[in-house]
């Protein structure tokens, strides 16, 4: 599931985010169009249906959460299809598996031995996760903790003070150091862009963190009032782009929080074919951060299958 | 290929558009389609039809009737019956028809969008996301237009039975640009729409039937240019509303000259889009894929001329060729196509002739290589580098997906490279900087200027150009201005200037010869011909002036343009001095009374009182100088439209021997106030008065160039102002408006009949453009 080639950064490059600039209105438009622009239909609208669901970090991160729960999630990851459909659809069963499975640190070591063996990785939040407000030393030893306990990816939380500030030099400092302590493990780092003042600053802000060696940009945590736009995402897609065109090194980009209809997963795969191309729609470069979005895409490939609406009690639950 | 291998491969897949409904439609009211007139479907008595296709496919949809001129005459003789008391309904009757057609569009916007399509080959994205909802929107909002006509528009009625004439591109939106404010205003309409896609102009006349649109007051006949003729040049026909290429344009002005008919002209365009290097480049490439590949570049406003700072020139033309490779052209009923086709292969050819002549003039020509569909009408997306404004590619209206690019390195060069054009439909300019975005917006000379966005259109703001791009607005409160007209005159009864028994004043105070020369460029010239001409008033000789010939017009023209800068000079200023120029006036009043009293016969309190008037005058448009506020439109964008009122630029104005000086000043006052250029001709039986005034001028600080007076024979030189190409509008106070109207066709230039009778309101809205600058915002 991880990219051959990591990002390995560049040094702070402050005249280039000094030279960003982002017009609003003009990625409204832009993000209001593409979905109608480019619609995907009956075997098409399927498959990529199917695909969203490997690009899914399957979330749960409720105070709730017990070891049980987490297990049946992580078994949901593993084969969160109905094998019958996937058999209809003449699919071998191991095809579609969700990409991870994303947790607390206290949930880390559960999915790491429900998923092991399996090609479904195990994902932490970090740093404080979702307000960042603790120690940087300690935000360190939470990574070191998660990876140790079987984490192959983390998602971090930035200092939304140093982004808010247009101090990116903090911010520089903050996430390669970060990405030294997760050692093998990969770095997506949360922009919490609901929390940002503009999309310029959400475009500085990837820019930033892509520059410190990110392996993936993500847009939120999903605990802002205001989580993945499609907007944004166009923003933060460019910006990936433009960093591959400056040097060569490819980003992932993961939306999160409010996706949970598979008509809205098809739309951010048809916006990073449009704007970064095919490769970036493949889950070593793209990923969902969701929780409620499987069961929704669950039901309306049953119904493509039936020709009738299905309903969530006829699909096993996480 | 099934779901396992999409997986693999990710691809997009067909996204068809049902065309189950629109098929059912088509064989309710095809194959043979007839014309609605009267409020009756007829078949010509000619029995003449021609086919219409679907350009993606070639396949044949079915024939439409050739109209010819009894069915024109019936067309007409319905709409003229139907006038009296459609125009007679109250406000609100009318607003409840647009209302209810607002509805149905609304309601069977799915049928009409798939009918558009596919006679038109515009992606049924297109016609569903753009057309289709703009015509719902456009008679909602001239249903409250109706609704609000008396209180609005007071003081004004329809100006009759419109012909109106319209083009392929946008066939159902253009129809309602035309019938919605048409109906608004209490005017009734024959209306033809284009050869190539006549078929969703009968659905909408279906529409009409059903809601019980009273006979006659919407008229639709089919037919080719021979059609469109039989209307323009219909005798009972009180208004002509044409939105085509220049060409068609010029035909009919040509051949409507003098009719008396009102005008609207909506022509072509070679609209800049300009990119500065601190613009949002990303947005700036998707608002080129929505300047000039919507509707495959078939759009008069399209930006099809790129002008991008040199600085971001690699950078961007590598992004743009990029993004044009992922265009997908291709079958237009499939929802998820880009572009469609071509309307026909006669447009194509047209298209493919005019790169072809790009190349061979050394441009390069780029495009991404698309798969294109087999069968039907389609061009790719082209880009053309390495051209000049010298290029033909750079001048012509292409009007087909085809962007030429240009550089440049300051905004200076950047808004002199955007006005190189014979157009000014439209432009857009990308830059973050808000100083930048909107020096350049109001320096180019369009009549829509779109801010940071392209293609943004609403109901609510008015649409249409500046130049050869036609006159008149559509949408908002200045386009109902085109459908409307004063009901009656404030006449201001002109104290006839016929020698009366009066005896001219003994005193004459012309003791020393005084030698009344041109007025240009702030000085007194000789006349080039060196012919002086003698004025005599009922009493005999009162003065000489110069007899004007071509070359003075052409000085004057010349003078006028260099002065241009005066519609820059802020409204006190020139406020100031229009007041200043009262000031003097009256200071020397005993003086200009007896002059006119000499001159016309006039009784001495007449004299007084009419030196009094124009003193008042004066007064009045140095008033105005900055009350004439523009508008911030509400529309469906989330930002500012403001609605700037320009001036026209230089104009012509002749000025009638009655009360010569005030109708001079009610004429030239206005305009100066809106910071025109004038070229006056003052009066050719009584033009001292005028010349008189140039010490007034010189004493008043008005600048150089902005009044110029022309005098002599009006016969010997007002058509060659009228012809000028540099002069941008003619007032007609006096004299043949047929003659100046055929004289000025070469460059479309406005033409009023100037009253001096009219409200100040009608002057000022004469004496301007309306350019609607669009600034969404957001940060």
């Amino acid at each position: 599931m991880a990219s051959e080639e990591r990002n390995l950064g560049i040094p702070l490059d402050i005249e280039l985010l000094n030279s960003i600039q982002i017009n609003r209105s003009a990625l409204e438009r832009r993000a209001s169009s593409l979905p109608k622009r480019r619609a995907v239909k009956k075997d098409w609208q399927v498959a990529w249906m199917l695909h969203a669901i490997r690009c899914i970090d399957l979330t749960t991160l409720a105070g709730d959460d017990t070891p049980e729960r987490v297990k049946r999630l992580a078994q949901k990851a593993v084969r969160p299809v109905r094998t019958d459909l996937l058999s209809a659809l003449e699919l071998d069963i191991d095809t579609i598996h969700c990409a991870s499975v994303c947790v607390y640190h206290n949930m880390v070591e559960t999915v790491a031995n429900s998923v092991d063996g399996t090609p479904v990785g195990t994902c932490a939040v970090s740093t404080g996760f979702p307000a960042g407000h603790i120690p940087h030393q300690q935000k360190l030893e939470q990574i070191q903790a998660s990876v140790a306990a079987g984490a192959d990816e983390i998602d971090i939380v930035v200092s939304r003070a140093s982004v808010l500030a247009g101090d990116w030099q903090a911010l520089y400092d903050e996430v390669k150091d970060f990405r030294t302590a997760c050692g093998p493990a990969h770095l997506k780092t949360i922009l919490a862009t609901g929390e940002l003042a503009s999309l310029k600053q959400v475009a500085q802000a990837s820019h930033v963190c892509m520059m410190a060696g990110a392996d993936f940009i993500k847009t939120s945590t999903g605990k802002e009032t205001t989580n993945a736009t499609l907007p944004v995402g166009i923003v933060m897609a460019r910006a990936i782009r433009d960093y591959y065109e400056r040097t060569g090194q490819k980003v992932g980009f993961k939306p999160a929080g409010g996706i949970s209809k598979a008509k809205v997963a098809v739309a951010w795969l048809a916006m990073m074919k449009e704007e970064l191309g095919e490769e970036w729609m493949r889950p070593n470069l793209f990923r969902i951060g969701a929780s409620s979005l499987l069961g929704d895409i669950e039901r309306q490939l049953e119904f493509h299958l039936s020709g009738h609406y299905s309903a969530a009690n006829r699909h096993p639950m996480a | 290929m099934g779901v396992k291998e999409i997986l693999e491969s990710l691809d997009w897949g067909p996204a068809p558009e049902s065309d189950k409904f629109a098929r059912e439609w088509l064989d309710k009211h095809g194959p043979a389609f007839g014309m609605y007139i009267d409020g009756n479907w007829v078949t010509p008595e000619s029995g003449e039809s021609f086919e219409t296709h679907n350009p993606a496919t070639g396949e044949l949809l079915g024939t439409i009737s050739q109209a010819g001129e009894s069915e024109v005459n019936a067309a007409v003789n319905a709409a003229r019956a139907a006038l009296p008391s459609w125009s007679s309904y109250p406000g609100h009757v009318r607003a409840r028809y647009l209302y209810a057609i607002a509805r149905q569009v609304q309601k069977h916007h799915r049928l009409l969008a798939v009918i558009e399509t596919l006679d038109n080959g515009k992606p049924v994205r297109e016609t569903r996301d753009a057309d289709v909802p703009l015509v719902a929107r456009h008679f909602y909002h001239h249903a409250g237009w109706a609704q609000l006509f008396d209180e609005t528009f007071p003081g004004y009625g329809p100006v009759g039975v419109c012909g109106q004439v319209i083009p392929w591109n946008f066939p159902l939106l253009m129809l309602a640009w035309k019938i919605a404010p048409a109906l608004a205003a209490g005017n009734t309409v024959v209306l033809k729409p284009a050869e190539f896609t006549s078929i969703s102009a009968l659905a909408f006349a279906a529409i009409c039937d059903s809601i019980g649109l009273p006979p006659g007051v919407v008229n639709i006949v089919t037919g080719d240019g021979k059609t469109g003729a039989l209307i323009t040049e219909h005798d009972d026909i009180d208004k002509v509303a044409f939105t085509g290429s220049t060409e068609v344009g010029r035909i009919i002005r040509k051949a409507t000259a003098g009719s008396g008919k009102g005008m609207t002209l909506e022509l072509g365009g070679k609209s800049p889009f300009i990119v500065f290097e601190d613009a949002d480049i990303d947005s700036a490439i998707e608002g080129l894929v929505n300047a000039i590949w919507f509707n495959q570049g078939q759009v008069c406003c399209a930006g099809s001329r790129l002008l991008v700072q040199e600085s971001i020139s690699k950078r961007f033309h590598e992004k743009l060729r990029a993004r044009m490779a992922k265009l997908r052209v291709g079958n237009p009923m499939d929802k998820s196509m880009d572009m469609g086709a071509i309307v026909d292969e006669s447009q194509r050819k047209t298209i493919a002739d005019l790169c072809q002549v790009g190349c061979d003039e050394g441009g390069e020509m780029w495009q991404p290589s698309l798969e294109l569909p087999e069968q039907g009408c389609f061009f790719p997306p082209t880009l053309f580098t390495n051209v000049a404004p010298a290029s033909t590619v750079v001048q012509e209206e292409i009007f087909g997906p085809v962007l030429v690019s240009l550089t440049f390195r300051t905004h200076k060069e950047a808004i002199a490279l955007a006005n190189n054009t014979r157009y000014g439909l439209a432009g857009s300019v990308w830059s973050q900087d808000i100083d930048t975005a909107l020096e350049v917006a109001r320096s180019i000379r369009a009549g829509a200027i779109w801010v940071n966005c392209t293609n943004q259109f609403d109901a609510n703001a008015g649409f249409g150009g500046y130049r050869e791009s036609g006159y008149g607005r559509e949408g908002g409160r200045e386009g109902m201005y085109a459908y409307i007209r004063p009901l009656s005159k404030l006449t201001e009864t002109s104290t006839a200037s016929k020698n009366t028994n009066t005896t001219p004043s003994a005193s004459s105070s012309e003791s020393i010869d005084r030698t009344a020369k041109m007025y240009i460029g702030g000085k007194q010239k000789r006349p080039d011909g060196g012919y002086t001409m003698d004025i005599s008033g009922p009493s005999g000789d009162v003065g000489q002036v110069g007899r004007g010939n071509r070359k003075d017009i052409r000085d004057a023209v010349e003078a006028a343009c260099g002065a241009t800068k005066w519609a820059n000079t802020n409204a006190h200023t020139r406020s100031q001095i229009l007041y200043y120029i009262a000031e003097n006036l009256e200071a020397r009043s005993a003086e200009f009374a007896s002059r006119l009293t000499a001159m016309t016969g006039s009784s001495e309190s007449e004299s007084a009182k009419e030196v009094e008037d124009a003193v008042s005058e004066w007064f009045r448009w140095a008033a105005w100088c900055d009350k004439y506020d523009g508008a911030v439109h509400e529309t469906t964008m989330h930002g500012l439209v403001l609605a700037v009122n320009e001036a026209v630029g230089v104009v012509g104005v002749t000025c009638p021997d009655e009360r010569p000086l005030h109708s001079f000043t009610r004429l030239v006052a206005p305009l100066l106030a809106m910071g025109n250029a004038v070229i006056a001709v003052p009066s050719e039986s009584h033009p001292l008065s005028a010349t008189d005034l140039y010490q007034v001028f010189e004493t008043s600080d008005l600048p150089g160039g902005v009044l110029n007076i022309v005098t002599g024979i009006h016969s010997e030189f007002v058509s060659d102002l009228a012809a000028h190409d540099a002069v941008d509008s003619m007032w007609v106070g006096t004299g043949d408006i047929a003659e100046v109207q055929i004289a000025s066709v070469s460059n479309m230039k406005r033409v009023w009949k100037a009253e001096i009778g009219v409200s100040d309101d009608e002057m000022l809205r004469q004496a301007t453009h309306v350019k609607n600058i669009w600034l969404p915002h957001g940060v």
